[in-house]
């Protein structure tokens, strides 16, 4: 019997912890010159040393050193003045040398924070969540599951490795527990990767593109009865490809700890697997059989020790911060908190402000973002950005109806077509045969034609009863195949009627 | 010609009196007449090498500057990569593997057309002092084939003491190319880590492994050191410092007024006593050569093998997590990756490298680290400061290089400990990263066999070995009347 | 001429191994522990192998444990010998192996990709 989320936190609060990979958008790989391009033919960027070869050794790319310091600057973090690699040994086919060249006691960043906002019923609340550290790893090769029914690992007869991937350089950001979110525990969780990626976006360090794996979260999950100071069990869950996955899978895992506690049962700590489509976890590898990872210093690389000359150098060079960015474009387009919070959590900024920049007004542009395409967009399960409508539409739909091409009603058919895929806005228009009636004699004969097929009506309107003129306007609107400006029907028609 | 040193024979080919075509077949003839006893060879790439010799005199006829060795021939410890070369450090796990790259070594001396013979035979993965744990059988000993040429690089060795090659290049993570050297009457040198690169060195122990030359001459090393020494942005861990000017050291054999430290900890009752009637014969010819002989202490040198047999397990125990039958190496048994890689390491591995496998898994382990890996780690900072403290009373430490002569084959095959005391006084060196170097002392009273002088230099101050090394070899050259090697036994049928 | 000797010399070999420490037969290490780093090891050992290696082992392990006696809190491991940092190299691509090149060792390939058995396990 499924418990339903109020049952949940009725009884139980949450614990969090986030584990956050970044592929770092370097032009060449963490340890070796292989190129980086994403979709390249499998095993073309491939060398000695990423694959792993006997007597290869690895050496670092500075590159990946100065973006791994400036997302813990932006972090605020505090940059190690002395680093180094060490090696966690465990075997499987993806990893090339059987051991990852990663960083263990001595990352290069520690003990920083991200504080972030959410929408509650009280009000935006803000919410600190401290980052343990930030270190920097290298990314395995990709497989190919063959023979099995689903293309995943289990049932598969072999499997097809390809190195291209492996040895991309990776920053892990790993959060210290986060108690104290309560019910909010998905929304906090969703709000933080959201920031996180407006950050590293920001710092130009990677394309954080969840869909295609630049940026991963793996959620941890713990449950404690209301009060209790012991934490409980926890479970970590993995393939969490986008956004609302986060706080899905937050959720999911919160609700499964609660049916497992309430039955007197024990969560088992282990890694757990998401699924998009039902919204639950399966388990995956055991962590009580967790493997010894027998880390020790990387013998084959030196300690990276960054200067203060060099870590400030990157520190006057970070971008503006997106909480600061947020700040300066509510304030230009004087948006209230609660809008404001509405387009983040939508995850339509980016776009409204795009559609701004090509001229577009911020509230109206607001306005499509949030609303229709929004709607549109929760409906078939997806975000906004990943909609086939672009700025440069909304923005062209929007200087339509400021021109009077346009109306509201007819805009959001127009929208609805781009986001269908049937092509840009002018063609749509074209195709569709879209038009504002806006020929006064034209609308006069359909309200002629209304007012003569609801006389009673009409009487009522002529008496001051003005919201009967709706029915008259809908009269209107079928007549002309909801072509007319409804504003402007409803003036003509109360001013024919005395009423206007 | 083939008695010769690399020197004597560059003069030749350089002066037109020799070609390298020539030079090479006679070395390629003498490993067919010989090699069938010696077994230094694990493969002998008869085309490839004349075909560089060819290309050099080709080089030379046009009137090219050529390099000082261009043109001689070179045996190859098989533990370095060789672009379309088999290469199996001795494994059964890489057998018939060919690289699809150069190691930076292999370059180099291509840089200097310098014309590679064949890759050696070792013992497995470089885990050994006697070559016994090759997984293709031993390599024998030139001056007594009953005995071992000592290892891991017994194969490189061997080949110098048979006239197989003038030249050749070994690897040294606790005394594979030096306890080889003096067991058979050769020069080693293992140069101050990171002084040559490891790109390409298949890893055994990676904070302690080391290319390095060996020959049957001081001067011959020397030319061979610069050859395959300095920087390499491949690698990491290599010095950013051009190589010390080896060869201008070797020139100039001079110890007038220079301090030899003598270790006390690295002789004594554990040492034959051949061995040390040797060693310090030659402290008295040093001696009388203007040099100072100081005694010095190193007292954590006690500990130094029981680190370094926590250390070089450990980082091999990962370095070798990559042959796992996926991408190269032998492939064997069915099932899943897993029982296919379980298989495959139980059937590709040898004894002895199974046992540092699991040794160092143990190290490493959780629970365990801090007692042995992390307690090793710490040791070798005591060795690292015995030793500075030692090289402010002198200029180079002295000891022998192994404390006894070549043992017969098979004889420590089946007990780890008593092999492992085979590297007692070479593995400090390892620890600290200094430079170290082995030439001959003598043959020894009780068996007629080789015994090896062992020097060491402060790190990067490599050129002091070679100085202290040539004034000793040209001393004892002296007094012999004859190279040593000129009392090996006669191979050719 | 090849002199005749009593090879090994015994007192030689008792004097090298006091020079290795006293050796205490304590039994460290169990035939299942060395059953479990076989599998972290991802090596097949018969049990044969397995009490073979542990009794080897425990010697190695006690002669070796004497590093304990000087290794000191104050006393800072060294993971490198030489006193280098910052080793870096510039974000430039460098050419690449070509997929036959970095196939040439395979014991399997299907469609320019390694072919491995069936991976059990987790994603």
């Amino acid at each position: 019997m499924a418990l339903r989320y109020e049952d949940v936190i009725a009884k139980y609060e949450p614990v969090l912890g986030l584990e956050v990979h970044v592929e770092l958008g370097t032009n060449s790989k963490m340890f070796c010159g292989c190129n980086t391009i994403f979709g390249a033919a499998p095993n073309t960027q491939t060398c000695p040393v990423c694959l792993g070869l006997p007597g290869a050794l690895p050496v670092v790319n500075a590159k990946a050193i100065e973006y791994t310091i400036a997302i813990g600057l932006a972090l605020n973090c505090s940059i190690a003045p002395f680093s180094r690699f060490a090696r966690k040994n465990y075997f499987y086919p993806d990893m090339p040398k059987n051991f990852q060249t990663s960083q263990y006691d001595e990352p290069i960043c520690s003990n920083g924070y991200l504080d972030v906002s959410i929408d509650t019923d009280e009000g935006p609340r803000e919410f600190r969540i401290e980052i343990e550290r930030v270190h920097m790893e290298e990314d395995t090769g990709k497989s190919l599951h063959m023979g099995g029914a689903t293309g995943r690992i289990h049932g598969a007869e072999y499997s097809l490795l390809d190195y291209n991937r492996a040895g991309i350089p990776l920053v892990e950001i790993v959060t210290k527990i986060v108690p104290g979110t309560g019910k909010y525990a998905p929304e906090v969780a969703r709000a933080y990767v959201t920031e996180l990626r407006d950050i590293l976006r920001g710092l130009g360090v990677s394309d954080v593109k969840m869909e295609q794996g630049s940026l991963r979260c793996d959620a941890n999950v713990s449950l404690r009865p209301i009060g209790s100071t012991t934490l409980g069990t926890r479970s970590e869950t993995k393939n969490v490809n986008s956004l609302r996955s986060v706080e899905r899978a937050v959720r999911g895992e919160m609700i499964r700890h609660a049916e497992l506690l309430d039955a007197g049962k024990k969560v088992v700590q282990e890694t757990r697997h998401f699924h998009e489509d039902t919204g639950l976890t399966t388990p995956g590898r055991s962590k009580e059989q967790a493997e010894d990872y027998r880390y020790f210093p990387e013998p084959d690389l030196v300690p990276v020790a960054p200067d203060t000359t060099w870590i400030e150098e990157i520190r006057s060079r970070l971008p503006e911060k997106p909480s600061v960015r947020r700040r300066r474009l509510q304030e230009t387009w004087q948006v209230p908190d609660k809008e404001m919070a509405a387009m983040i959590n939508a995850d339509v900024l980016d776009l409204v402000e795009a559609t701004v920049q090509l001229g577009a007004d911020p509230t109206r542009a607001r306005g499509w973002w949030l609303g229709e395409i929004a709607r549109i967009a929760n409906e078939k399960e997806v975000s906004a950005g990943e909609l086939p409508i672009t700025p440069t539409d909304v923005n062209e739909i929007v200087s339509l109806i400021s021109l009077g091409e346009l109306t509201d009603k007819l805009a959001r058919q127009v929208v609805e077509g781009v986001i269908s895929g049937e092509g840009r806005p002018k063609e749509i228009i074209d195709r569709r045969g879209i038009k504002v009636v806006s020929d006064d004699s034209a609308l006069m004969s359909a309200i002629e034609k209304a007012i003569a097929a609801q006389p009673d009506v009409a009487e009522k309107v002529r008496g001051g009863h003005i919201p009967a003129a709706g029915a008259l306007i809908g009269a209107v609107m079928k007549e002309t195949k909801g072509q007319a400006d409804a504003a402007k029907v409803r003036e003509l028609l109360l001013k024919h009627l005395g009423q206007g | 010609m083939i008695n010769r040193s690399a020197a004597e024979m560059a003069a030749s080919l350089a002066d037109g009196s020799l070609t390298s075509v020539e030079l090479t077949k006679a070395h390629l003839d003498r490993i067919a007449l010989v090699d069938s006893k010696v077994k230094a060879f694990l493969h002998v790439d008869t085309e490839g090498a004349l075909a560089q010799a060819e290309a050099v005199d080709k080089k030379r006829q046009a009137g090219e500057k050529l390099s000082p060795l261009a043109g001689i021939p070179l045996a190859l410890k098989d533990v370095l990569v060789q672009k379309g070369i088999p290469t199996t450090c001795g494994s059964k796990m890489l057998e018939g593997w060919r690289p699809p790259y150069d190691s930076t070594v292999v370059a180099r001396l291509k840089a200097n057309d310098i014309v590679i013979l064949g890759k050696t035979n070792m013992d497995e993965f470089a885990m050994g002092s006697s070559t016994e744990n090759s997984a293709y059988g031993p390599t024998h000993n030139p001056w007594d084939l009953t005995r071992i040429p000592g290892g891991s690089g017994g194969g490189s060795s061997a080949a110098l003491a048979a006239f197989e090659a003038p030249l050749a290049i070994g690897t040294d993570t606790g005394g594979s190319i030096r306890q080889p050297a003096a067991v058979t009457g050769t020069v080693g040198v293992k140069p101050t880590y990171g002084g040559v690169s490891r790109y390409g060195l298949i890893a055994f122990s990676s904070s302690l492994d080391q290319a390095g030359p060996c020959a049957r001459t001081v001067l011959d090393a020397a030319y061979l050191h610069e050859a395959i020494g300095g920087h390499d942005p491949m690698d990491s861990t290599s010095i950013n410092a051009p190589v010390p000017s080896v060869v201008a050291a070797a020139k100039n054999g001079n110890v007038k007024g220079m301090k030899i430290g003598v270790i006390k900890e690295l002789q004594g009752d554990g040492y034959q006593p051949g061995v040390l009637k040797r060693f310090n014969e030659s402290l008295e010819i040093l001696a009388s050569l203007g040099a100072e002989i100081v005694e010095v202490s190193c007292k954590h040198f006690d500990y130094a093998l029981a680190a370094y047999y926590l250390i070089a397990p450990s980082e091999c125990s990962s370095n070798l997590a990559r042959f796992d039958a996926m991408r190269y190496g032998m492939r064997v048994g069915s099932g899943s990756a897993e029982e296919v890689m379980n298989a495959t390491r139980q059937a590709g591995f040898g004894r002895e490298v199974k046992r540092r496998i699991i040794l160092g898994t143990y190290a490493l382990s959780s629970g365990y680290y801090d007692a042995y890996y992390g307690s090793a780690q710490k040791v070798r900072t005591l060795i690292s400061q015995d030793f500075a403290s030692a090289f402010e009373k002198a200029d180079v430490l002295v000891s022998p290089t192994a404390p006894t002569t070549a043992f017969k084959i098979g004889e420590k095959a089946n007990d780890p400990i008593a092999m492992y005391l085979n590297d007692i006084a070479t593995i400090p060196t390892n620890l600290a990263g200094i430079a170290g170097m082995s030439l001959p002392s003598g043959l020894a009273d009780e068996d007629q066999l080789p015994t090896g002088f062992q020097i060491m230099a402060p790190a990067m101050k490599d050129d002091r070995m070679y100085q202290v090394g040539s004034a000793l070899e040209a001393a004892l050259l002296s007094k012999w009347g004859k190279p040593i090697l000129a009392n090996t036994p006669k191979l050719e049928p | 001429m090849d002199c005749e000797r009593r090879w090994p010399d015994p007192k030689v070999i008792r004097a090298q191994r006091r020079a290795l420490g006293k050796v205490t037969f304590m039994s460290n290490i169990s035939r299942d522990d060395v059953a479990n780093l076989a599998k972290l090891a991802r090596i097949d050992m018969s049990d044969a192998e397995l009490d073979h290696l542990a009794s080897e082992l425990d010697v190695i392990l006690n002669a070796v444990a004497r590093v304990q006696e000087v290794a000191g809190a104050d006393v800072p491991p060294t993971s490198h010998p030489l006193p280098l940092r910052n080793i870096f190299r510039e974000d430039q691509v460098k050419e690449s192996l070509t997929p036959e090149e970095a196939l040439s060792g395979a014991p399997a390939q299907e469609e320019q990709r390694f072919k491995v058995p069936r991976i059990l396990g987790e994603e």
